[in-house]
C-alpha cells in the first residue's frame, strides 16, 4: 500500500500535479490565505487499467516464470552430470577402452533425449492405467494427458526436460558396469529400450500415478526410479557379459585392474556432486524456500559417506583409497536422493554415512563373493545405496518438513506403514529390472552379440569399435 | 647364456607371459615400442581423411637365459604369440656374454636364474 502511495506521488509530481500535504512550513506560508491545492489522486485499481485481480494474475504469471527458470536450470545442472559420469568411468578404465566409454556415454545421452521424447515421458506420465502410461508419445497434450504432473505448473517443455536428465542418468549408469567389454551397438541398442520401456514403467509406478504411488511409496528424487533401476540393470548387464578377461584368476580370486587416470575419476565426481544439487533440489520443480534445505541435506549425506567410505576402506585396506572415497561420496549422494526433502540435517548426515561403509562393504561382495566384474562400482553405488535410501526415507521422514506427504517414519513414531510401502517398492522395481534386464540383455547377446572377442577386448575396444586411440602418440601399456 | 629379445604383439602379452611361467621362465623386462614390419602398417580414418599408420605399437620382451633354457623360451614365446596373421612378431637371439646380479654380486650363470 505504501509503495503505491509513493508510486503515486512520483508519477503526478513528474506529470506536474502538487498533491495536498499539510505540514508547519505551509501553514505558516498560508496562513492568511484560503487557497488550499487540491488535487486528484488517482486510486491504484485506476492506474494503467491494473486491478486487483490482474495483479494476482500477474503475481501468478511471475511465479511460474520463476519456477521454470529454478527447474529448467536445476534440469540442467543435471544434464552436466552426464559429463560427470563420462569423466569419473573414462578416469577408472584402462586406457585402451576410455574413447570407447565416452562414446557410449555420449550416445546414450544423445539416443535418451529421442526415445524419452517419442515414448518414455507419454509411457511415464501420460495417462493410462495404474502400470503404465498409454497416451502422451511425442509429448502430444489433449487436455488431462499429463495431469499425473499437474502439481507443477511449469510448461510441459519444461517438465520434459527435467525428467528427460533423470532417464539419462539411469540409462548412463549402466556404461560403467559394461564397460571394457560391451559391443557398442549393443549398448545403443540397450540405452533406446531402458529410455524407452524399462527406466518410464518404473517412474510411472512411483512419479506418475501408478500403484506404487497409490499405496504411498514416496521417493522425491530418484534413489529407486533413478539409481536402483539402473543399478540393478547394470547387475543384470555385468552378469550376463561375464568378467573382463584377467579379472579372475583360475581359483576364483580376482586382480585389480587400475584405472588409467584418477585425476579425470576425481573431476568426473566433483562435477557429479555439483550436478547433484540440480538432480535433489530441482525435484521441486518450483522456486519455494524447502530447496535450500534439501541442497543441505544432499550436501551432508555426500560428505559424510565420502569420510565414512574412507574410513573403512583405510581400515580394511590399510590406506584409504581414493577410488573407495570416490564411491563413498556417489553412496551418500544416491541414498539421500530419495529421502532429501523430508529428513532433518541429523538425519541425512546418518543416511549418508551408513551409504559410505554399505558402499565399500557392497564393492567386495561382488568383486569377491559373486564374481561379478564391476569396473567402477555401479551396482555398489547406485543399486545398493539407491536401495538403503528409498529403505531410510521411511526410517527417517518427518512429516513437518513436507507436511501431509510422507508423514512421519518408524524413528519418529509413525509407526511401519510407510516403511512397509518403501520395502515394497524396493522388492517390486528390484524385480522388474532383473526380468527385463536379464530379458533384453539375452536378446541382445543372441540378436547381434552382447561382448566382443577375446582379441578385440586385448586389443582394446578403441581401436577395435572406433579405429582411434584416446592419446593418440603416447607409448602406452595396452596389456596388464 | 643368451639374451632373447621378442618383439610380439601387444595384445598377445599375457598369453606369452603364460607360456613362459608354464616353462618357468619367470624373469623378463616389457617395454612398449613402435614398429613396422613387411606389413608396412595400415590406413585408418581419422574425421573423413585417411591416416597412414606407419609405426605400430608392439610390445618387446628381454630374457637372459642359460643355454639349456632357449629352445623352452623360444618355443613358449611362439605358443603365446603365434596366431598366423602378418604381424605376429620377431624373435631374436642374442650373445650374452656378461651377467651380474646387483644385490649379490653375483656373475655368470648363478645370475641369471
Amino acid at each position: 500500500m505504501r509503495k503505491i502511495v509513493i508510486l503515486c506521488f512520483v508519477v503526478l509530481s513528474i506529470a506536474g500535479y502538487k498533491l495536498p500535504v499539510t505540514c508547519a512550513d505551509d501553514k505558516q506560508e498560508t496562513q492568511g490565505k484560503a487557497e488550499v491545492r487540491v488535487v486528484e489522486v488517482k486510486q491504484p485499481a485506476e492506474i494503467e487499467g491494473q486491478t486487483v485481480t490482474s495483479n494476482n494474475e500477474t503475481i501468478t504469471a511471475k511465479g511460474v516464470a520463476l519456477d521454470t527458470v529454478w527447474t529448467l536450470l536445476a534440469a540442467i545442472l543435471v544434464m552436466f552430470m552426464q559429463p560427470g559420469f563420462a569423466m569419473l568411468e573414462a578416469g577408472l578404465v584402462r586406457t585402451k577402452n576410455s574413447v570407447n566409454i565416452l562414446m557410449k556415454n555420449l550416445m546414450d545421452f544423445c539416443f535418451s533425449s529421442i526415445s524419452f521424447w517419442v515414448v518414455g515421458f507419454g509411457i511415464m506420465f501420460g495417462a493410462g492405467n495404474l502400470l503404465f502410461g498409454t497416451s502422451g508419445f511425442f509429448l502430444n497434450d489433449v487436455g488431462g494427458t499429463f495431469d499425473s504432473l499437474s502439481w507443477t505448473g511449469v510448461p510441459l517443455e519444461c517438465k520434459y526436460f527435467f525428467q528427460l536428465v533423470f532417464c539419462a542418468t539411469a540409462a548412463t549408469i549402466v556404461a560403467g558396469a559394461m564397460a571394457e567389454r560391451t559391443k557398442f551397438v549393443a549398448y545403443i541398442l540397450y540405452s533406446i529400450i531402458i529410455s524407452a520401456i524399462i527406466y518410464p514403467i518404473v517412474g510411472h509406478w512411483i512419479w506418475g500415478g501408478g500403484w506404487l504411488a497409490e499405496i504411498g511409496m514416496w521417493d522425491f528424487a530418484g534413489s529407486t526410479v533413478v539409481h536402483s533401476t539402473g543399478g540393478w540393470l547394470s547387475l543384470t548387464g555385468a552378469v550376463m557379459l561375464g568378467p573382463r578377461i584377467g579379472k579372475y584368476r583360475s581359483d576364483g580370486s580376482p586382480k585389480s585392474i587400475p584405472g588409467h587416470s584418477i585425476p579425470l575419476a576425481f573431476l568426473g565426481l566433483f562435477i557429479l556432486w555439483f550436478g547433484w544439487f540440480g538432480f535433489n533440489p530441482g525435484s521441486t520443480m518450483g522456486a519455494i524456500p524447502n530447496i535450500a534445505h534439501i541442497a543441505t541435506t544432499t550436501n551432508i549425506s555426500a560428505a559424510a559417506g565420502g569420510i565414512s567410505a574412507m574410513f573403512t576402506a583405510w581400515l580394511m585396506f590399510k590406506k584409504p583409497d581414493p577410488t573407495m572415497a570416490i564411491n563413498g561420496v556417489i553412496a551418500g549422494l544416491v541414498a539421500i536422493t530419495a529421502p532429501c526433502a523430508f529428513v532433518s540435517i541429523g538425519s541425512s548426515f546418518w543416511i549418508g554415512l551408513a551409504a559410505g561403509v554399505l558402499v565399500v562393504l557392497s564393492v567386495i561382495f561382488f568383486d569377491k563373493t559373486m564374481h561379478v566384474d564391476d569396473p567402477v562400482g555401479a551396482i555398489s553405488a547406485h543399486a545398493v545405496c539407491g536401495t538403503w535410501g528409498t529403505f531410510s526415507l521411511g526410517l527417517f521422514a518427518q512429516n513437518k518438513f513436507l507436511p501431509g506427504t510422507t508423514g512421519d517414519g518408524l524413528f519418529f513414531g509413525g509407526g511401519w506403514n510407510l516403511l512397509g510401502a518403501q520395502s515394497l517398492g524396493i522388492i517390486s522395481v528390484f524385480a522388474w529390472c532383473m526380468i527385463t534386464g536379464f530379458t533384453l540383455f539375452f536378446v541382445i547377446k543372441h540378436l547381434i552379440g552382447l561382448r566382443v572377442s577375446r582379441t578385440e577386448e586385448l586389443r582394446g575396444l578403441d581401436i577395435y569399435e572406433h579405429g582411434i586411440e584416446a592419446y593418440s602418440g603416447f607409448q602406452i601399456f595396452t596389456t596388464q | 647364456m643368451k639374451l632373447i629379445v621378442a618383439i610380439i604383439q601387444p595384445h598377445k602379452l599375457p598369453d606369452v607371459k603364460q607360456a613362459l611361467f608354464d616353462n618357468e621362465v619367470y624373469l623378463m623386462t616389457v617395454s612398449t615400442v613402435l614398429g613396422s614390419g613387411r606389413q608396412m602398417g595400415y590406413t585408418e580414418t581419422y574425421r573423413g581423411v585417411p591416416e597412414e599408420v606407419n609405426l605400430i605399437n608392439k610390445v618387446r620382451l628381454e630374457i637372459a637365459v642359460n643355454d639349456d633354457f632357449v629352445e623352452p623360451t623360444i618355443a613358449a614365446i611362439i605358443k603365446g604369440a603365434r596366431t598366423g596373421n602378418i604381424g605376429d612378431g620377431k624373435i631374436f637371439v642374442l650373445d650374452l656374454p656378461q651377467c651380474i646380479r646387483i644385490r649379490t654380486m653375483e656373475r655368470g650363470k648363478k645370475a641369471i636364474g
